[in-house]
């Protein structure tokens, strides 16, 4: 994949003669056996492999759930109902892809904020960081159609207040809308192409995933420093190093997936999706997934249609920017004592979004928005720019290994010309 | 300089072939894709269901909003009071969002009936009647407000809550989806 491509050799000669009709051996190998991987990583970078286990266990329950669920308008709740009291074990398979899609968020959420902390966006990962972005949209979508097909009050009126957005695009709007509902409101044809799209997607995200993967083991990855590999002392091999700490962290985060599955399997999600849809009667008070809630309120908070739309869609959209915006040379925020301040008080202001996002539009909610969402923006369009010129860092690290162990006596130091960065080379 | 190989190739047929196959391509890709696109519209059968509904108004006592469907959408029918009538008229129409006087909003001489889509024009929740500041719907999902006549007074809805098509088939019936000619 890279270069430090194939140093696999098979050794049994039907190995052999597999391999040089197809290398996937030797793909496996270099990717994931002698890959170099960073000596310091921390627990924040087990989060891919979180979110691969992740996307495994949605596809996984949600085939499962699919033989029993009936995507039709009149007997899609009770086919829900008929899975959670009649199918044997419906109840789990159920409850582990309703909390599922959550525990999936919270992971991606830990990877994209972790990849802001220690800038793994920028240069030479950039690619690799807007697949990122792609996946993160492709999983909103499979997320919001997934949420409509239990088609109780919830569902509707998600489906009727999202699929309205496309209203908003001047002229054709309109039109676009009754061809996402194929009639002119949220009705059974729209409920079937939901399902037909929700098991679509999640094979889209596997395919990105695929490049995702490929793109970072071209560069390799990012790490607590910034600073890239130099020479073998600040790598150790994928395998078994990186691979028994994946599977660790992944196990406790099972434990933590488990805990929400067995003891509050609805705290999640919104008592009136109990309640079958309804389009004569809006529920009193309409919020998306705790996922969407910073978006939300970033929609919530312009008092216009068009503008409110427009503004949400690029609050994701502005991340694709972001290698171009920040200007530091410097990629771990371990470094950058100012940008430190900043990053943090931004992760408050997304917090701070996502719980205006479950208040009601009214009163001061709606004014600690606007604020919350103007600063959103500024923290991508003047902080990172300007920062970058204003802000003195901290020394950096001559070496991965240095950081670990600290100033190695004698011969075991970086040699002087390892600076120059291999891997920017792409 | 440059223009040394200023030799221009006559077209051959073979461009010819590249150029007609490249558009037949792009012209029969099109076309494929019409056919998928449109299977997304609204049916045939949605379509037929979209026929006119007829709605008696003799039981819709003074002050009561009642809801009815066409075409899948919510439509509220309100009996006005004269206080709500009086309230929708002594609007300055020129200081509204979507400026339209109360009398453009139903029909002469009927000005107790209000008929309009139940949709609310942000996002398409179902606003709260008799709420708001202006008492004529409220929406909870995002705060729009609208006054007696359905125009919006405040929040984040762009225009007035529509007028589906209607017209009166006597004193006390109309015909939803049919327009007032008749």
């Amino acid at each position: 994949m890279s270069q430090h491509s194939t140093t696999y050799v098979p050794k049994s000669a039907f190995g052999k003669w597999f391999e040089s009709r197809l290398p996937i051996a030797g793909l496996v190998h270099s990717s994931f056996i002698a890959f170099p991987v960073p000596r310091n990583l921390t627990y924040f970078w087990t989060f891919g492999a979180i979110l691969a286990f992740m996307l495994v266990s949605q596809i996984v329950t949600g085939v499962v759930l699919a033989m029993y669920y009936t995507p039709n308008a009149a007997m899609a709740f009770q086919s829900v109902e008929h899975i959670m009291r009649d199918v044997n074990y419906g109840w789990l398979i159920r409850y582990l892809h309703a909390n599922g899609a959550s525990m999936f968020f919270v992971a991606v959420y830990v990877h994209i904020f972790r990849n802001f902390y220690y800038g793994s966006y920028k240069a030479p990962r950039e690619v690799l960081y807007i697949l990122g972005v792609i996946i993160f949209l492709l999983m909103m979508a499979t997320a919001f159609m997934g949420y409509v097909l239990p088609w109780g009050q919830m569902s509707f009126w998600g489906a009727t207040v999202i699929t309205n957005l496309f209203s908003a695009i001047p002229v054709v709007g309109e039109t676009i809308v009754s061809y996402l509902w194929g009639g002119y409101s949220v009705g059974n044809p729209t409920l079937n192409r939901f399902f037909s799209l929700h098991y679509l997607l999640p094979f889209m995200i596997a395919g990105v995933v695929a490049l995702h993967i490929w793109a970072l083991h071209v560069p390799g990855q990012n790490n607590p420093t910034g600073i890239p590999i130099k020479s073998g002392k600040d790598a150790v091999p994928f395998t078994p190093y990186a691979t028994i700490k994946d599977i660790f962290a992944v196990v406790v985060f099972m434990l933590f997936f488990a805990y929400w599955v067995f003891y509050m399997p609805n705290y999640l999600g919104h008592a009136d999706n109990y309640i079958p849809a309804n389009p004569a009667v809006t529920p009193a008070h309409i919020v998306p997934e705790w996922y969407f809630l910073p978006f939300y309120a970033i929609l919530r908070a312009i008092p216009d249609k068009l503008g409110g739309v427009i503004a949400m869609g690029a609050a994701i959209v502005i991340w694709c920017f972001m290698p171009w915006l920040d200007t530091s040379k410097v990629r771990s925020t371990a470094y950058r004592p100012l940008y430190k301040q900043f990053f943090w008080l931004f992760v408050v202001v997304c917090f701070l979004l996502g719980w205006l996002g479950s208040r009601p539009a009214e009163g001061w909610y709606v004014i600690a928005s606007q604020i919350c969402t103007v600063y959103y923006f500024a923290h991508f369009l003047i902080v990172l720019p300007v920062l970058g010129f204003v802000e003195r860092p901290l020394p950096l690290p001559n070496s991965i290994l240095e950081s670990v162990m600290g100033v190695q006596k004698g011969g075991a130091g970086v040699p002087a010309g390892a600076n120059a960065e291999p891997n920017t080379k792409g | 300089m440059a223009e040394t190989t200023t030799h221009v190739a006559e077209p051959t047929r073979r461009d010819f072939l590249y150029i007609a196959t490249g558009a037949a391509a792009v012209v029969g890709g099109a076309t494929l894709v019409w056919p998928f696109v449109q299977s997304l519209a609204p049916d045939a059968a949605t379509v037929a269901a979209g026929a006119p509904v007829e709605v008696d108004l003799t039981p819709i006592a003074e002050g009561q909003i009642v809801k009815v469907f066409w075409r899948g959408k919510l439509i509220f029918i309100r009996h006005r009071t004269a206080e709500e009538i009086k309230a929708a008229e002594d609007v300055n129409v020129a200081s509204l969002r979507d400026p339209q006087a109360d009398s453009a909003r139903v029909k002469e001489g009927k000005a107790q009936w209000l008929i309009v889509y139940g949709n609310c024009t942000h996002l398409g929740c179902v606003p709260l009647g008799q709420q708001g500041e202006y008492h004529g719907w409220f929406c909870p999902c995002h705060g729009s407000v609208f006054d007696t006549s359905g125009r919006v007074r405040g929040g984040p809805a762009p225009i007035n809550l529509p007028i589906p098509p209607y017209a009166f088939a006597s004193d006390t019936k109309i015909i939803i989806g049919q327009e007032a000619t008749a």
